[in-house]
């Protein structure tokens, strides 16, 4: 039996076509279809219930030494409210999950992760709880809303003053009140796009949802699923756990270098990066034949297979078919003609530079 | 959702219309309903051989790929070219939209007229 978030009843009433996505019953889309759901993130402001995803706390004396020891980059030297990417490794070097660390205060750490790999995760922390700090799952009592797209600022801006904003991109204010209601506003997301992820109380979230959704009613604010949330990530060149990585491939492979802090005293899984030489690397590709290119397709070039797709689609904004992929290193530089088997018919494409789109990265 | 009356469906959502021993195929309202927003349609060619029941093509949406299956055996003599570059006026006029046309017909799939049809998806969603 899947699980809800609290705003279950919210998305049936809205037409939200509900499936099941890593133990919830999560809308995959609303009535107005995933293209136009991609659109309105691109051109206006959509808005994601992830209330799926996993939070979990690390408070203590010792959360600092504990996360850096723990996770591949490198927590020293935040301020409060910054956010940091990062990665969770086996010691084998393989993905345990990848997830976002926000520093509230000294000693108090916010951690996000991904919905299917929150019990994985939370039971790989508790089994590395070392010195004075402690992980406390906080999942369900937490709700997160994602308000992304260019509008995204102003329809906040209508509820919430400007100096409550956080002032840079991965960072967050802790203390936001929207509605009357307390809550997180994160200057993040997953869409390449510009916006907001809130995090609020998880009997809150129906009543916020209305609120945003009524808001935003004249800047073009609709309500967007799962589908679109992959097709936005796809374009905006993002890895997804269980696709671009997972514990058989290296954060290094999935080409995550900058969340990797190989200069950092020691961390789980570090002897094994350092050791193991990198073959394989995550590419961008745009289809440049006629199809679609999906996950799992064996890659060529020429008659050699050097590697397979991670995951792929039509990119609704770019107005093409990309797709990401492991392949040789030899086989990784922009221009690489290469090929995928797309159920025995032979599609051409190209690599090309990552990010595919990205509105946030334009401006970092 | 719509059910023309002078169709016939399959129970894997393609519509058929016969008319001179020709019979036209496009997929139901129902069936791009459920696909969501189609990107890519791949078609059989001219002179290639339909046999009911089986795989004729794929429709992908942005979502997933999906066979399509003939209702029907039969030659390919009327290819929908225009979806090639236009997936997506399937999802806007299904009905109009269709796939391919097929003649020399020698058999078809159990077809259901709109009203069986209509009962069979109420069934199904």
């Amino acid at each position: 039996m899947e699980k809800t978030t609290p705003l279950y009843e919210t998305h049936k009433n809205s037409g939200g076509r509900m499936v099941p996505f890593a133990g919830y019953l999560m809308p995959v889309q609303y009535e107005t279809g995933v293209i136009a759901e991609h659109m309105a993130v691109r051109k206006a402001c959509g808005l994601f219930d992830v209330s799926h995803m996993g939070e979990i706390t690390c408070i203590g004396p010792d959360a600092l030494k504990l996360l850096n020891h723990l996770l591949t980059n490198d927590f020293t030297n935040m301020y409060d409210g910054q956010a940091r990417y990062s990665v969770m490794c086996y010691e084998d070097g393989g993905c345990v999950d990848d997830l976002i660390v926000y520093k509230v205060r000294k000693e108090h750490y916010f951690i996000v992760v991904n919905a299917a790999n929150k019990d994985k995760d939370f039971s790989w922390m508790k089994a590395h709880e070392e010195g004075d700090a402690v992980f406390t799952d906080i999942s369900d009592t937490v709700a997160q809303i994602a308000v992304q797209g260019p509008k995204a600022k102003t329809v906040l801006g209508r509820l919430l003053p400007e100096e409550h904003f956080p002032a840079r991109y991965y960072s967050a204010n802790f203390d936001a009140v929207i509605g009357g209601m307390k809550c997180v506003i994160s200057k993040s997301g997953y869409t390449g796009s510009d916006g907001y992820e809130l995090y609020l109380a998880a009997e809150d979230a129906p009543t916020m949802w209305k609120l945003l959704l009524k808001t935003g009613k004249e800047d073009g604010v609709i309500p967007c699923g799962l589908g679109a949330r992959d097709t936005l990530r796809l374009e905006a060149g993002m890895p997804l756990y269980g696709h671009e990585m997972d514990e058989t491939i290296t954060p290094l492979e999935a080409g995550l270098n900058f969340a990797v802090k190989m200069s950092k005293e020691d961390f789980i899984g570090k002897a094994a990066l350092a050791q193991k030489e990198l073959t394989r690397t995550r590419v961008g590709l745009k289809v440049t034949g006629r199809g679609i290119v999906r996950e799992h397709m064996p890659v060529y070039q020429g008659n050699v297979q050097v590697g397979i797709t991670t995951s792929g689609t039509q990119a609704p904004y770019l107005g093409y078919p990309v797709a990401m992929a492991l392949v040789d290193v030899a086989a990784s530089h922009p221009g690489t003609k290469l090929t995928a088997d797309v159920r025995g018919r032979s599609v051409e494409m190209e690599v090309i530079p990552l990010p595919f789109y990205s509105e946030t990265r334009k401006k970092a | 959702m719509n059910f023309p009356k002078e169709l016939r469906y399959s129970k894997s959502h393609e519509w058929v219309s016969v008319e001179d021993g020709i019979a036209t195929i496009g997929l139901t309202d129902y069936a791009q309903h459920e696909l969501g927003d189609l990107v890519f349609v791949n078609l059989p060619e001219e002179g290639d051989e339909l046999t009911a029941g089986e795989p004729l093509g794929d429709v992908e949406s942005v979502k997933a790929v999906s066979d399509v299956y003939s209702p029907v055996s039969g030659t390919v003599c009327e290819v929908n070219e225009e979806l090639l570059d236009h997936p997506e006026a399937i999802n806007e006029s299904p009905y109009d939209a269709w796939l391919v046309k097929a003649e020399a017909i020698t058999d078809e799939e159990e077809l259901l007229d709109a009203a069986a049809y209509e009962a069979f998806c109420e069934e199904e969603s």
